[in-house]
């Protein structure tokens, strides 16, 4: 099977059919190693047992940033190839992009407390992460608020690619401005800066919530596509009867 | 071997059950929209509308 055949969105629901049992499940074992090894870390030497707290919220701002950038890669497919599961790979990531980004946002909020003395700073981190949060909820009533699903593509997919450009601020934001959050210590220049200790968990949870997020959008995928075939024969029992 | 997490175990614990909530949200969301879109079309075929295709509305995994 090509990558051309999955354009087809009755091929993509019998690959998702297929797939969805064993990612669900690969993604369950995962999760379960990786709160196992979160909890066996040691405490940090200055930061007590609230490293803890790590092992959530990096996996989660990570993915947060990763959804939008695969939500742009989906705007692009509707605006130039209009590739015709790119708005439903888009439309079904963003409600999962704004939970991990809530999550990015409560559980840095409550290691920033004990860490920092506050539970927020209008910081470059903090506030652009923030503003990432709000785009999703915009986009989220935007394909709720235009009922015409190519329509609402279009305007979702250019708003998409206009809220990338916060990416790189997000992501650098720690570089260019003084501000409260540190700097990268995993994905940096000259390796990561983290002890193996604490590494192994984090990647392991990393690995984990990308699968969570792989099998919750092929789920939500199969669902947009199910709503859009439901609306088309709706519409065609509305002809008929008007008929 | 007990696990202590220090004076600022609740911070701890309230992350960790948030993020759990908010999966198992987002999970319970997802299947029960599954269900609510297959007994949309599963009622659509009963109403006799197939698609252009000439296959059942409910002919999907």
């Amino acid at each position: 099977m090509t990558l051309i055949d999955l354009a087809n969105p009755t091929r993509f629901l019998t690959l998702t059919a297929r797939i969805l049992p064993w990612l669900a499940a690969t993604t369950a074992i995962l999760l379960l190693i990786g709160l196992y090894q979160s909890a066996m870390a040691p405490d940090d030497y200055q930061q007590g047992a609230t490293v803890k707290i790590m092992f959530i919220h990096v996996p989660n701002a990570w993915l947060s940033m990763f959804v939008w950038g695969v939500m742009s890669l989906a705007a692009l497919g509707t605006l130039v190839w209009r590739h015709p599961l790119a708005d439903v790979a888009a439309k079904a990531a963003a409600p999962i992009g704004a939970a991990f980004t809530f999550l990015a946002l409560f559980t840095g909020s409550l290691w920033g407390r004990p860490m920092w003395g506050t539970y927020w700073e209008w910081d470059a981190r903090l506030t652009s992460v923030l503003i990432l949060f709000l785009m999703y909820l915009g986009l989220i009533a935007l394909w709720r608020a235009v009922e015409d699903p190519s329509r609402a593509a279009r305007a979702a997919a250019i708003l998409t690619l206009v809220g990338a450009i916060n990416l790189p601020i997000i992501k650098f934001s720690v570089d260019w401005w003084n501000t409260l959050h540190q700097p990268a210590s995993v994905m940096r220049i000259g390796g990561s800066s983290l002890d193996r200790a604490f590494l192994v968990p984090l990647l392991v949870m990393a690995v984990a919530f990308s699968l969570l997020f792989i099998t919750l959008h092929l789920a939500a995928m199969r669902n947009e596509i199910l709503r859009r075939r439901v609306r088309s024969l709706q519409m065609m029992q509305a002809s008929r009867t008007a008929a | 071997m007990a696990m202590s997490l220090g004076p600022y175990a609740s911070f701890i614990l309230i992350s960790y059950l948030m993020a759990t909530a908010v999966v198992l949200i987002l999970i319970v969301w997802i299947a029960i929209d599954y269900r609510r879109q297959k007994e949309r079309l599963r009622e659509l075929d009963a109403a006799g509308i197939v698609r252009r295709s000439g296959r059942s509305t409910v002919d999907v995994q």
